[in-house]
């Protein structure tokens, strides 16, 4: 589903993506973790074109991204993609966050989207705050309005990048919750997250990346009880110390 | 000296036509200078360098002269400039309201770009970043998410503007137009009530600029987000 080829990028001197290569199946989850500054949210941008890359390739489900390739627009409306500060539109509705591209982009009729809309708020459990502006919900209840956002579209392809670090310690379970539901229904998912629990039980795969490299690869339960690599160890005894 | 209240009774109904051509050239001014500083602002943002530098000379031409001089040009400068054009040798009349409202538009859209500028610049990168990974063309995501997000970021700005620029208009009366100003000026001249007329405009002015400065900041207060 995503095949990324040799990846790297850098900002002037400053080289925050090296030689990354790593794939991903169709309906498999993927966890990338690593310290900050490691390059996971560079890394992940990547795949649906909102960074550039300097080199290499990255294929998803079928479309090409390359250095010379300018035309994202498709790629983007078949990957799906959240962000740590929701970023929903603060003068539209929930409603309206969520049908908004589905009109303009995928040219749905009104009340098609409106239909679409209600059943993904409903499945994230907002069918209450339909009518509301975003500024009247609390953080969770926005990252999961984000979530039905991204998914009016269809995605085959769901990137979260940090969806719980701008949230108070109450509200990470309702989001991770509707994302292991996402993960159960088979969806395929790259998330870059520090919850190691949910890496744990939800994801498929664990990349580790250190200093823009991809340091280790390898599955979620071995990741953790069996870490290979040095700068793992050291990235795992310290998050997980308390 | 005595205030002949009588003369301003009289002069009333030529007084609010001046009036109406004042709101006339406010109205003009307002819709055209903000859809063409819209453009203009859109513009400075572009990452074509030709583009930008393009809208940045204009904006900071506009805003380094005075309006009077602006009205100077277009009204004496246009019509010899159209003659040319058209071989016609000799200058092209352009009336004096046409030659009021493009000189209003083109300078207050100087202006108004400016704040709209501001109001892009408000918003945050990441509302950027969620239009294009939503797939929303440039053209969407500045008409339904960027435009009304920047406008209602900088609304008290873009009404104070307006406010400067309903009082900009009585500039107008150089070249003897008609607005407020230019009502009462001919009046006071014709019947020798200088106080009586120049006070009556100043008190409509300061009615109308004062209660709409009122206006914007009651607005202010219930514009944040989520307040309804």
């Amino acid at each position: 589903m995503i095949e990324i080829s040799h990846v790297s990028k850098s900002y002037g001197a400053f080289q925050v993506l090296k030689d990354c290569c790593a794939s991903v199946a169709r309906g498999e989850v993927v966890v990338i973790c690593g310290p900050s500054g490691s390059g996971k949210s560079t890394l992940i941008k990547t795949v649906n074109g909102l960074e550039t890359i300097d080199s290499g390739e990255i294929n998803v489900g079928g479309f090409r991204l390359a250095p010379d390739v300018a035309n994202v627009a498709a790629l983007r409306r078949s990957v799906g993609m959240v962000f740590q500060s929701f970023e929903l539109f603060p003068h539209l509705t929930v409603l309206s966050n969520v049908t908004i591209a589905q009109t303009k982009v995928l040219k749905r009729s009104r009340a098609a989207a409106e239909e679409k809309a209600r059943s993904l708020l409903a499945r994230v459990g907002l069918s209450a705050h339909i009518a509301k502006y975003p500024a009247q919900l609390s953080g969770g209840q926005q990252q999961r309005v984000a979530i039905a956002r991204a998914l009016a579209l269809d995605p085959e392809v769901m990137l979260f990048d940090e969806p719980t670090s701008a949230l108070d310690p109450e509200m990470v379970n309702e989001v991770l919750d509707v994302m292991t539901g996402l993960a159960r229904q088979g969806m395929t998912m790259v998330c870059v997250t520090h919850e190691m629990g949910f890496a744990r039980s939800v994801a498929n795969r664990v990349l580790f990346m250190d200093g823009g490299e991809i340091v280790e690869t390898a599955d979620a339960i071995t990741f953790f009880d069996a870490p290979r690599s040095e700068r793992a160890k050291t990235f795992l005894a310290k998050i997980l110390k308390h | 000296m005595m205030v002949d209240l009588s003369a301003i009774a009289a002069a009333m109904p030529y007084l609010l036509n001046g009036l109406w051509f004042t709101v006339q050239i406010t109205v003009v001014g307002v819709t055209g200078g903000i859809v063409f500083g819209s453009l203009l602002a859109v513009a400075r943002l572009s990452r074509n360098r030709i583009v930008s530098s393009l809208a940045t000379a204009y904006v900071n031409l506009m805003r380094s002269i005075p309006l009077i001089l602006v009205i100077f040009w277009v009204f004496f400068l246009v019509p010899w400039a159209i003659g040319w054009m058209t071989h016609s040798g000799r200058p092209v009349a352009v009336g004096a309201s046409l030659t009021i409202f493009v000189t209003f538009v083109l300078f207050e859209a100087a202006y108004y770009a400016e704040i709209v500028r501001a109001g892009f610049r408000s918003i945050s990168p990441g509302q950027y970043a969620a239009c294009e990974a939503l797939g929303l063309s440039k053209f969407h995501a500045y008409i339904y998410i960027l435009f009304p997000q920047a406008i209602r970021n900088v609304l008290p700005i873009l009404l104070t503007q307006t406010i400067v620029l309903f009082q900009d208009t009585s500039l107008v009366y150089v070249i003897s137009a008609t607005d407020l100003l230019g009502a009462a000026t001919k009046v006071a001249q014709r019947d020798g009530r200088l106080v009586e007329m120049y006070l009556t405009v100043g008190v409509i002015y300061f009615v109308i600029c004062y209660a709409a400065s009122q206006f914007v900041k009651q607005l202010q207060g219930r514009l944040a987000y989520g307040v309804r």
